[in-house]
């Protein structure tokens, strides 16, 4: 599953200057991050991103004991325009995928969503047949 | 291996015997050399000749660590201070350390039991001793540095702390037992990993584990991170230090030295005394001590008594784990709670670390718990499902088990302190006026 891209994951305690403390460890390695989000509830957070080199980052962030893994997902292009989304979830949701999280960002034209599917291949298979384009990993980790 | 075979394996009614005569003759001793207790027993309209059988003792006063503070620091000696060559204490942590003195016959006397207590692990001369409980006013340090000595064994006294140097040099030395508290065993565990030191490069294969209370589910724990045998070694500095008690290979009870230190369970309340296999405070007796003998002096720490053959042939006493301290009981909400059983319900669940830490707060008039806890590294999810899954699963069991409801707070990897030496895993920060 060549288009499956890693995402850098980390669980954090809701304490000041945590998210810095990230944030500083990566760009002391030189990573990027060309996505990010955070999803959070009343008492910790997990930040979701996509970086530059995510088995460094990975690698990096455990030495310092951050609850940091790297989760599988996908990414996809669409252009930026109305009813573009709703199409390819729709084809998703006849298919019985579930999506258990994404995130979303507009670039000029473009649209790039990054998926978390319940399921990853059978996921791929429907976009691929419904010619939505997917993201080469490489790519993305260097939007 | 048995190191004294005719006193640990002695038949039943010998011992009473023996015990019997030291009784009688350490009250005539107290009475006349401790003014503490001549003052007591009198108070009690008591004379020596009145303790004849081992149930006489349930006549004498007790003695608590109030009245060891009460009498610091020489107060309780029963001896001029030419007779006494070592002094420990406790670390003090509520004010004025406790105080005791040992003359050179007491600290033969307690080598003798931690000689028995690591020959009973199976630890011989050839074995390599690492000590890494501190040394000091503490009894840990020195007590095991004794009696691993005395048993022919290599010791390398590296007291606590620098964990660092401790692995460095447990694997240059070919350390074979750790001496230390559970907690810090486990602390260096994490530590022997996170150094990248493939632990088949390591001898060690048994550990001496005491000082704090510590849980059956801990001692898996331990022997499965380190690949050694994990015993209890049992004592508090009153009675003489490490090796009051021990374990022997059958793991199921620490046997008690009362030969030397004569054992009672009471009620904590009612000071009633209870009989074998009845939960209760652990009381003991001095029958030997010549520098500062305690009569019926009060631990604190609950457990049980079992009397009987035990299949290593001994037939001291057993004692069950320590449930845990009188003192350490939370009351929350009208309900008993012991840190222990938190422990032990961390323990059973395979995604948490062994290292917790309680804060008790009284909002509202109501008290409330709050539990920190660790997951470990493989099971944080980046979904918030299955973070408040793993939240709820824990929550429920305490539920169960304790029969009230805790605050569960997921920690970060290595966010709760690691101890070296006593684990503080409780603060309490209601305030009792």
């Amino acid at each position: 599953m060549k288009m499956v891209a890693k995402q850098l994951s980390i669980f954090l305690e809701n304490r000041q200057g945590r998210l810095m403390e990230v944030t500083r460890v990566l760009a002391e390695e030189n990573i990027n991050f060309s996505a990010l989000c955070i999803a959070e509830n009343n008492e910790f957070g997990i930040l979701r991103g996509i970086v530059s080199d995510p088995q460094k980052a990975c690698d990096v962030l455990k030495k310092k004991n951050f609850a940091a893994s790297l989760t599988d997902v996908l990414g996809i292009s669409c252009p930026n325009k109305p009813g573009m989304l709703s199409l390819i979830l729709k084809k998703l949701a006849d298919s019985g995928i579930f999506i258990e999280y994404m995130y979303s960002f507009a670039l000029n034209h473009a649209t790039i969503t990054v998926i978390r599917p319940n399921d990853l291949k059978k996921c791929i298979e429907v976009l691929q047949r419904n010619e939505v384009e997917l993201i080469d990993p490489e790519s993305m980790y260097n939007l | 291996m048995i190191w004294n075979e005719s006193i640990e394996c002695m038949d039943g009614g010998a011992l009473r015997k023996i015990q019997t005569i030291r009784l009688r003759k350490m009250v005539e001793y107290v009475y006349h050399n401790t003014p503490f207790y001549r003052k007591k027993m009198q108070e009690l309209g008591l004379s020596p000749q009145d303790i004849e059988t081992l149930e006489d003792i349930h006549k004498l006063p007790f003695t608590t660590k109030t009245d060891l503070r009460d009498n610091y620091p020489f107060g309780l000696f029963a001896v001029p201070m030419s007779q006494i060559t070592r002094i420990h204490g406790s670390s003090g942590t509520t004010g004025k350390p406790t105080v005791v003195g040992y003359t050179r016959k007491d600290i033969n006397l307690w080598t003798e039991c931690l000689s028995r207590c690591f020959t009973a692990y199976g630890a011989t001369k050839d074995d390599i001793f690492q000590i890494a409980y501190g040394y000091g006013l503490f009894t840990g340090g020195l007590g095991a540095h004794y009696g691993a000595e005395n048993i022919g064994a290599s010791v390398i006294p590296l007291s606590s702390g620098n964990t660092e140097k401790q692995i460095h040099l447990m694997h240059d030395f070919g350390t074979t037992v750790l001496c230390c508290t559970p907690s810090y065993a486990l602390f260096m565990a994490d530590a022997i990993k996170d150094m990248g030191i493939d632990r088949d490069s390591l001898k060690l294969r048994a550990g001496a584990f005491g000082a704090e209370p510590w849980t059956e589910n801990m001692r898996r724990e331990i022997e499965e991170k380190l690949a050694i045998k994990a015993y209890d070694i049992y004592g508090l500095s009153e009675i003489s230090g490490p090796g009051v008690g021990f374990e022997c290979e059958c793991q199921n009870g620490t046997h008690l030295n009362e030969d030397h230190f004569y054992p009672e369970i009471i009620d904590p309340v009612t000071l009633e005394p209870l009989g074998e296999g009845q939960k209760g405070e652990l009381v003991f007796t001095h029958l030997t001590k010549e520098g500062m003998p305690l009569l019926r002096y009060r631990t604190k720490d609950l457990t049980s008594l079992h009397y009987g053959k035990c299949s290593c042939g001994r037939t001291l006493v057993k004692m069950d784990r320590i449930l845990g301290r009188s003192d350490d009981m939370l009351i929350i909400r009208g309900i008993n709670v012991f840190p222990t059983q938190i422990e032990s319900v961390i323990l059973d669940l395979p995604e948490f670390e062994p290292h917790y830490l309680l804060t008790v707060d009284r909002i509202n008039n109501t008290d409330r718990m709050e539990l920190k806890v660790e997951v470990k590294p493989e099971f944080y999810s980046d979904e918030i499902n299955k973070m408040l899954a793993l939240k709820k699963r824990i929550g429920d069991k305490l539920q169960n088990v304790l029969g009230l409801g805790v605050d569960i707070k997921l920690a970060e990897p290595r966010s709760i302190e690691r101890s070296t030496g006593k684990a503080k895993r409780v603060i309490d920060n209601r305030k009792f006026n």
